[in-house]
């Protein structure tokens, strides 16, 4: 709850070589190749497929 | 031996085209640049984090609806996506402002939440039926008034229409009650405090 509510200070400078977590980029990957596109009478449809 | 650069252009093309791998490309070449952009703004690893991942997903949709236009702007174009996603977070916090922890100072220390714990619900108790022992022993016309008063809630109007009195012989009566009481509780040391 503590997080919901409250913040850290802000640091002097940001570091410029700060890159995503690898799942984050990973949970990317695997939802690009789940989800389809389905075209259907001028529609789209989404579908995500496990 | 010449490396051969692939374009973004050609990347997203490819992408659209169902080659999930240029996908990967197209994040591993740009990760650095969106992430640090977006953690420039908001300085928190967690949220800059949920961000990133918002960003893509725009962006994977708006590729695989083949709604994307190339015009040689990709970066530019997720740029644009994780900075209005930056703008709504911070919409977001606005209605419900943060405060700011420091090393020397955290507002949860001296936050509490009102609730008496066991300890203080006892001791509470304890006071509340001390006062009443007290009371007991008060002469009956200042037991009467200062019973209305404190237990009942009465108006001194009330309360001099109900024991036949004078509001300002009730007002003596309740002022006498209260001298009586701080005087036993003084002479015998009695601790009333939670």
């Amino acid at each position: 709850m503590q997080k919901m509510y409250s913040e850290t200070p802000r640091p002097e400078h940001v570091e410029k070589n700060l890159v995503p977590k690898g799942e984050t980029v990973k949970f990317l990957l695997d939802y690009s190749k789940a989800l389809s596109v389905i075209d259907y009478n001028k529609l789209k449809f989404e579908a995500l497929l496990n | 031996m010449k490396k051969s650069i692939v374009t973004d252009a050609s990347l997203v093309s490819a992408y659209m085209q169902g080659n999930e791998s240029a996908l990967g490309d197209l994040i591993t070449r740009h990760k650095q640049r969106i992430y640090s952009f977006i953690y420039s703004k908001v300085f928190d690893r967690d949220v800059a984090e949920d961000i990133f991942q918002d960003t893509f997903i725009k962006v994977i949709r708006t590729l695989k609806r083949g709604k994307y236009n190339e015009e040689g702007k990709f970066l530019p174009w997720v740029m644009r996506i994780a900075h209005n996603l930056v703008i709504d977070h911070f919409r977001k916090n606005n209605r419900m402002p943060k405060f700011e922890n420091n090393d020397d100072f955290n507002i949860f220390s001296v936050l509490s939440d009102g609730a008496l714990n066991a300890e203080k619900q006892i001791i509470k108790g304890q006071v509340e039926s001390d006062v009443r022992r007290l009371i007991q022993e008060l002469p009956a016309d200042q037991k009467e008034v200062l019973v209305m008063r404190m237990y009942k809630d009465m108006s001194f109007k009330e309360i001099s229409e109900q024991t036949g009195v004078s509001i300002n012989t009730a007002l003596g009566r309740m002022r006498y009650a209260l001298i009586n009481l701080r005087k036993v509780i003084d002479k015998h040391n009695i601790i009333l405090t939670n």
